[in-house]
């Protein structure tokens, strides 16, 4: 069911072949209007991502973590800003070409990675529901084979089924990133044998990432065996922008893609201006407005949607980092996006607004910003969208104002 | 049984689980060891239509015959190499695949023991051959024939240069003025049998090495070319003194009593027995464990099946859980093994190659080392994280973690482990961690 060619090239060393030229079986697509999806998987801090500066408890709740009004954040609306990492995307909003949402959730209430993401990519309200992808659904509405391209090892769930998909791996074996080692360091805590080694590793690593200047200090809490100063991993998205932004460009290319990006899974030090978070925010941003030379002129026909699985607690854990929430923040980026705003019913982060006591409350349904899409930008009918691609969501409005008439 | 047994029976003594394995050995792990040990060799479909090794030596010969060293280079660059990776890939698709583990296990164990590697070329047409044709028919047979099957075949009297040996007083060693190569002699005493502290002397490496004079291949001219063949004009003639024994002109059967004598040596049945605990118990094998498999060893004639069922009833195997760290071979086949993963046989040979074990490559005719201080360092642990995360990343459409880690290590993970699994960010990390884990790592 899938065009493999580049994946299955990927697994070891000098074998790894990931290769542009992965092949589409239609000469003209039904549409010129391209959708691009970036999962960010383990959950991003859409307050550190989009903080709201002006709400009274947002530094109370925030603590360490509060980025700093001067010279930190990036201001949107005046209630909203970015995070200093996120300055290409300021840049893309200013131009009118991004919207950043906030308070938006999937219909999933619990806080697994693996159950989130399933409802996330599934797109009904019980992760074991379907086992197809609602990208897939719509790539079946909008005709034509071979539309859909995961970037990436495999094909996540989301792109997953009848329609056939192809997939693009980035050639190289991705370093492992410094927040799955620093979990795994957690592990060989106890071993004699591969704790030590690690440790060492991971020292010879940072040294390395220092020599050439990929170091970003933390903010002196970030010490200890946690951090590891290397740079963003897996993957960073600024080195895929250039071929997936071709892949997607070309004229009988692909019109649905879909990026996945880990390390958000920020449980300690995530750091403020700088450190862990912030390094995986900034290859976000350089990527993203990295895809816009890279689709050229089909830059306009593209709505690019920044998703992520839940948000994150309002509050600081014991470990300067923060646990898994509900209420996430999201972008909508692209020439064909209505941008320069702020999409939000800001529920607040006082006591009693808090869902559970404790995550930001959702106000707004992801599939209503889905809806939007695949119906105003992808041209899909309403009801088709209604009935197959988000089958239980009839009292979910599409969000109509997503994007340029 | 507890089911960490069934872990131990599966892991350490086989080659990791595969789904439904832990279960089908929980029952009684010590049984369903034993019963590969007496069960009937299955079939092999991945070796079918292989060459064989003489058949490999012999294109080698004519190759050099006809066009010389550019003859035998052209064979290495194509033919050969081709012959290398299908006998890899059959390999590791038999052991990924395998539902008697053990024997695999002590397939590669003894084709370790008895090293070939393709360091040198010729080896890349013959390395897979050997060990199917040398080893593996003797893992549950008598160490004597494995040795006798050893010394014979192509692969070592051409990795080992006793194919080019030949005594200075034979008819060839005087007409052309050429002489011994000890190198086999020397690596079987010190590597195959006896053991480098057993007490021989180099007057002993030479003259083992000429009784082994006239060990060599059939002429690229001759019948059976390539094949075994014992060539009289250039064995040492006279008497030779190995270890005591006075060997005299008995030729081809003073190598062969030569082996035997050494098959039966004490110091062999100690070597060999401090080496199969190190592998199936731990790196430092408790003394009591080694004195008793070196007394069967000595007891029973080196009979392997009964080797083998001692060792798995040794109370030390079953004391500690996981006491060994996986080679990067080891590691690889037991991931595949439990993801059933189908990926092409040259994926899989690279990803040997990046974590530092590419196949039939050992450095040195001592083999791949078997103990943790070789194989775990910084780099290493990095790669097998960054291995487990490519693998982890690119089965996550196919497999669940939760499934997985119930079918490997669950019976014997730690709790950390097992939260770290169900708490990574996504199905590939939380497979990528349980690969990682120490509980996947070791055996």
């Amino acid at each position: 069911m899938l065009t493999r060619r580049a994946v299955l090239g990927g697994m070891g060393g000098g074998a790894l072949l990931g290769s542009l030229d992965a092949t589409f079986a239609l000469a003209s697509a039904p549409t010129e209007r391209r959708l691009i999806v970036v999962i960010l998987r383990g959950a991003l801090d859409g307050l550190a991502a989009v903080p709201p500066y002006s709400d009274p408890e947002y530094r109370r709740l925030r603590g360490s973590l509060a980025l700093p009004e001067n010279d930190g954040i990036l201001d949107l609306d005046g209630r909203f800003g970015l995070h200093p990492a996120l300055a290409p995307l300021h840049g893309l909003y200013r131009a009118g070409e991004m919207t950043a949402l906030h308070a938006v959730a999937t219909p999933y209430r619990s806080r697994s990675h693996f159950d989130g993401q399933d409802v996330l990519e599934n797109g009904v309200t019980g992760a074991r529901d379907l086992k197809d992808g609602w990208l897939n659904r719509a790539l079946g509405l909008l005709g034509g084979e071979r539309l859909g391209l995961a970037v990436g090892q495999s094909v996540p769930l989301i792109l997953r089924g009848d329609v056939p998909v192809a997939s693009w791996a980035p050639p190289e074996m991705p370093a492992a990133d410094s927040d799955f080692l620093s979990r795994l360091s957690i592990l060989y805590a106890g071993d004699a044998v591969l704790g030590p080694a690690l440790q060492q590793g991971l020292q010879a690593q940072a040294m390395a990432d220092g020599a050439l200047g990929d170091v970003r200090e933390g903010q002196g809490r970030m010490s200890g065996d946690r951090m590891y100063g290397r740079a963003p991993r897996p993957q960073p998205l600024s080195g895929t922008a250039q071929a997936v932004g071709r892949l997607v460009a070309v004229a009988n290319g692909a019109r649905v893609a879909v990026i996945e990006l880990g390390g958000w899974d920020t449980h300690a030090n995530q750091g403020v201006i700088n450190g862990q978070l912030a390094n995986r925010l900034r290859d976000l941003g350089e990527g993203l407005a990295a895809l816009k030379p890279a689709l050229g002129t089909a830059w306009r026909q593209t709505a690019i949607a920044v998703v992520t699985e839940f948000g994150r607690t309002v509050a600081v854990n014991g470990t300067n980092g923060t646990d898994h929430g509900t209420g996430a923040a999201a972008f909508l980026i692209g020439g064909a996006v209505t941008g320069g705003r702020v999409v939000a019913r800001w529920p607040g982060l006082g006591p009693s607004h808090l869902y559970e006591g404790r995550d930001l409350a959702p106000t707004l349904d992801l599939r209503a910003v889905m809806k939007g899409l695949l119906i105003d930008h992808l041209g899909l009918p309403a009801d088709g969208v209604e009935r197959v691609v988000f089958p239980d969501s009839r009292n979910v409005q599409p969000l109509r104002e997503a994007l340029r008439a | 049984m507890t089911s960490a047994a069934a872990v131990i029976a599966v892991s350490r003594f086989g080659l990791g689980p595969r789904p439904g394995e832990l279960a089908a050995a929980g029952r009684d792990p010590i049984g369903w060891l034993k019963r590969q040990v007496t069960a009937s060799a299955p079939e092999f479909p991945a070796f079918a239509d292989l060459p064989a090794g003489p058949e490999r030596m012999g294109d080698l010969l004519r190759a050099r015959q006809q066009r010389g060293d550019a003859g035998a280079a052209a064979l290495f660059r194509q033919s050969f190499r081709d012959t290398f990776r299908q006998e890899a890939s059959a390999r590791l698709r038999t052991q990924i695949e395998s539902t008697a583990p053990l024997r695999e296990r002590l397939v590669a164990f003894w084709a370790n023991h008895f090293t070939v590697s393709v360091q040198r070329p010729p080896v890349l047409g013959l390395a897979g051959a050997f060990e199917r044709e040398a080893i593996r028919p003797h893992v549950f047979g008598r160490f004597s024939d494995m040795l006798l099957a050893v010394a014979r075949h192509p692969a070592m009297l051409v990795y080992l240069d006793n194919g080019q040996s030949i005594g200075p007083n034979s008819v060839v060693g005087l007409r052309r003025g050429r002489g011994l190569n000890e190198n086999l002699a020397r690596e079987i005493l010190e590597l195959h049998t006896l053991g480098v502290e057993a007490g021989y002397t180099q007057t002993d490496v030479r003259e083992f090495a000429k009784i082994l004079t006239g060990w060599t291949m059939a002429r690229a001219e001759d019948p059976g070319a390539g094949g075994f063949r014992f060539v009289p004009d250039i064995h040492e003639p006279g008497g030779k003194m190995l270890l005591g024994r006075r060997f005299g002109n008995g030729g081809e059967s003073d190598g062969r009593e030569a082996l035997l004598m050494l098959a039966r040596h004490p110091a062999t049945a100690r070597h060999i027995a401090t080496k199969l605990a190190r592998h199936f118990i731990t790196d430092q094998p408790p003394e009591a464990a080694v004195a008793r498999l070196t007394r069967l060893f000595r007891d029973t004639g080196g009979n392997l099946a009964a080797m083998t069922e001692a060792i798995i009833e040794q109370p030390e195997a079953w004391a500690e859980t996981l006491p060994k760290i996986r080679t990067p071979h080891e590691f690889v086949v037991a991931a595949l093994r439990a993801t059933e993963f189908n990926g092409p046989g040259e994926t899989i040979l690279g990803s040997l190659r990046t974590l530092g074990q590419p196949s039939f490559a050992a450095p040195s005719p001592s083999g791949w080392p078997d103990t943790a201080d070789r194989w775990i360092g910084p780099e290493a642990v990095l790669r097998r994280a960054e291995w487990s995360m490519a693998l982890g990343l690119r089965i996550a459409a196919i497999r669940r973690p939760d499934q997985l880690f119930a079918e490997t290590i669950a019976p014997v993970a730690g709790r950390t482990t097992e939260l770290a699994v169900a708490r990574a960010p996504s199905a590939g990390e939380a497979m990528a961690t349980l690969f990682a884990s120490p509980e996947f790592q070791r055996r």
